[in-house]
């Protein structure tokens, strides 16, 4: 019989037919896994070495400065008789005598100041009001500016100008002086509403810190609010705006649940980069001593006060000034790397 | 352009004066005066100065006063400061504050500009990253720990420079050093982006396709476009100079405006606070404005509104 060769039949048997198996169904697929807008971002955050490093920097200096004083023996503000103006790791004579005696003794790892307070302490809690100032002062920001930019980009026209020029002279405004001066006058009203029993809190923050929030939340949420009004001027124009307008979707709900999530890229770099801005204006103000009320520290506040006492106690200089670089260093970085990896188009 | 010009500085007035007016209002806010911390003052002479200088009027009327003062340019008498009169000490301890500023600013920009378009050029290789290094530490140090440091290793412990006073051209070096730090790193960074986003334009492909050096392309047709975002820099440097002085002269002692700014709070001499405040806020809009004006002149591509 001649074979059709055209005819297929012949060469079929019944293996050909057995359902295909998960694997081999596996090993076809080309379309690799859908990555989200986060994945993406820590991935490509993940391959930078110099963040990831500033990231680990920061978590440490975090750990130490919120963790470590609640296990640590001294505290910044118990004046230990006695052992005044120690070098690092030395003891005071009452310490040596317990530790002759057989009892063990924490070290001073950074001696202690003028006043026998322990100094790793005080850095340390020093350092948490730095990144408590930092971090605080700029969730104010990124709320006020944000909302504003929003609104201004949204709603345009005539109430986006006026919005603008008012930006635009606050921004001309000098804002260390306007601190200086609010930090200044704050102080007495502050002070008799601190007096009041639902405001005891104030005694201990410090008058000066609450002046410094409040001119952050006046005056330094311009530049995120310019930088959310251009990326929403933009964003408006995109066909789920329209779609969501079109079935009914109020304004606060578009720009909250629309605009501002689509800028969540530049509003989670210019937040990171705000912390290291927000802290080195605290420190500036607080090496004037307008900053934390004592015995509160602020790394600012405690390289002021080294600074008498430079020739003879280096360290009690140098500790606080290194670490505050250190920080801003980090979060210069990281918010460097976050550009990088969440906001490619913000890359020069 | 004359359009633009006389918005702007119509502009300008309008900010200084919302300075004036907070500025007004927030010394007012401040309670116990300015003579209570004098010891053995009677009640009448109390009253006597108060009349003086004009403290028992209501406040608006202290408020017309003020800003009528300030528009024929008197910041009236320092309180503290006896026989001084405000202008005069902004006359004599500006200057001083000025030619530190001066230099650190152009310290900044001599060495910023080609330290950061060597790295752009450079784009990669060691140069680069040793320059973008230095840029990143220097935008993080804050002023203060520049100057203890320096003051620590170099003055004390060295004893190669004075540590306090004005008096030589070495008594300048530290200070300067403080002040340009942040901003030379700043210009070094934005120059160096700025410029490698020139070199990608066509024109530089052009010239350079027409023959031209690396030299003639990079410094004739490069810079001028790339030196543009160091122009608008030049309003947020003069602020950064102006904030960091008050760090600086209060270290280095130096006795400048700045100082003095941070010693009338201290002693809260109202009228020099004010006069200082608004000096220093009009000097920085009014080179905000000049900024501006440069930056839409030079840069035809800009639209005038």
């Amino acid at each position: 019989m001649n074979k059709n060769l055209q005819s297929l039949e012949n060469n079929w048997n019944q293996d050909d037919f057995i359902p295909a198996t998960n694997e081999e169904k596996e090993s076809l697929v080309i379309m690799r896994e859908s990555v989200g807008f986060w994945r993406d971002g820590f991935r490509r955050l993940r391959k930078n070495k110099v963040a990831m490093i500033s990231l680990i920097v920061i978590i440490l200096i975090m750990i130490i400065s919120f963790i470590v004083p609640a296990f640590y023996p001294y505290s910044y503000k118990t004046q230990l008789r006695g052992s005044e103006n120690l070098k690092p790791m030395t003891y005071s004579e009452d310490e040596q005598a317990s530790i002759d005696s057989g009892e063990s003794v924490f070290p001073h790892i950074l001696g202690t100041d003028k006043l026998g307070r322990d100094y790793a302490i005080r850095i340390m809690m020093g350092s948490r009001i730095s990144l408590l100032v930092g971090l605080i002062a700029t969730a104010i920001i990124l709320v006020i500016g944000s909302t504003y930019g929003a609104i201004a980009g949204y709603f345009g026209g005539r109430i986006d100008m006026i919005l603008m020029r008012i930006v635009d002279v606050i921004y001309t405004v000098p804002d260390i002086l306007l601190i200086v001066l609010l930090s200044f006058a704050l102080k007495s009203p502050l002070n008799n509403l601190a007096k009041l029993p639902a405001f005891m809190w104030i005694q201990t923050v410090g008058v000066n810190l609450i002046s410094i929030f409040i001119v952050f939340a006046l005056l330094y949420w311009v530049s995120m609010a310019r930088m959310v009004r251009s990326q929403v001027l933009m964003l408006k124009e995109s066909e789920y705006v329209t779609a969501a307008r079109a079935l009914g979707a109020s304004s606060a709900r578009i720009i909250k649940k629309h605009l501002l999530t689509n800028c969540i890229g530049t509003l989670i770099v210019t937040t990171t980069l705000q912390i290291p801005s927000s802290i080195f204006t605290e420190s500036f103000l607080s090496f004037l001593g307008l900053g934390v009320a004592v015995p509160l520290p602020s790394l600012g506040s405690l390289a002021s006060e080294a600074i008498n006492g430079m020739n003879t106690y280096p360290y009690l200089l140098f500790a606080p000034s290194i670490l505050i670089s250190l920080i801003i260093l980090s979060f210069n970085l990281l918010g460097d790397g976050l550009r990088d990896a969440f906001d490619p188009k913000l890359k020069n | 352009m004359i359009k633009y010009i006389s918005k702007r500085i119509v502009f300008s007035i309008i900010t200084i004066f919302v300075v004036a007016t907070i500025t007004f209002f927030l010394m007012n806010m401040v309670p116990g005066g300015p003579f209570l911390s004098e010891k053995a003052i009677s009640p009448t002479a109390q009253a006597a100065l108060e009349a003086k200088y004009g403290l028992d009027k209501p406040l608006f009327n202290q408020y017309l006063t003020y800003i009528t003062d300030i528009m024929h340019g008197d910041f009236g008498d320092s309180l503290k400061q006896r026989g001084r009169s405000v202008n005069s000490i902004i006359a004599t301890k500006f200057p001083v504050s000025a030619k530190v500023g001066g230099i650190a600013i152009l310290i900044s920009l001599l060495i910023g500009i080609p330290l950061g378009s060597i790295a752009a050029i450079n784009r990669g290789k060691p140069v680069d990253s040793a320059i973008s290094v230095i840029a990143t530490g220097g935008i993080a140090i804050p002023s203060f720990v520049i100057c203890t440091v320096l003051m620590y290793f170099v003055g004390v412990h060295l004893k190669l420079l004075p540590t306090f006073g004005l008096t030589s051209w070495k008594h300048y070096i530290m200070p300067v050093i403080s002040l340009s730090l942040y901003p030379t790193s700043y210009i070094m960074r934005l120059m160096r982006s700025s410029m490698l986003d020139v070199l990608g334009q066509d024109y530089i492909r052009t010239a350079k396709s027409k023959g031209l050096s690396k030299f003639v392309s990079v410094f004739k047709h490069a810079l001028r476009n790339a030196i543009l975002p160091v122009i608008t820099y030049m309003g947020p440097m003069t602020v950064y100079t102006i904030t960091g002085s008050f760090i600086v002269e209060k270290i280095f002692t130096i006795p400048g405006l700045g100082g003095d700014f941070i010693g009338a709070i201290g002693s809260r001499d109202y009228t020099l606070i004010m006069g200082t405040t608004i000096f220093l806020a009009a000097l920085i809009v009014i080179m905000n404005m000049f900024v501006d004006i440069i930056y839409k002149f030079v840069d035809p591509r800009i639209k005038l509104k």
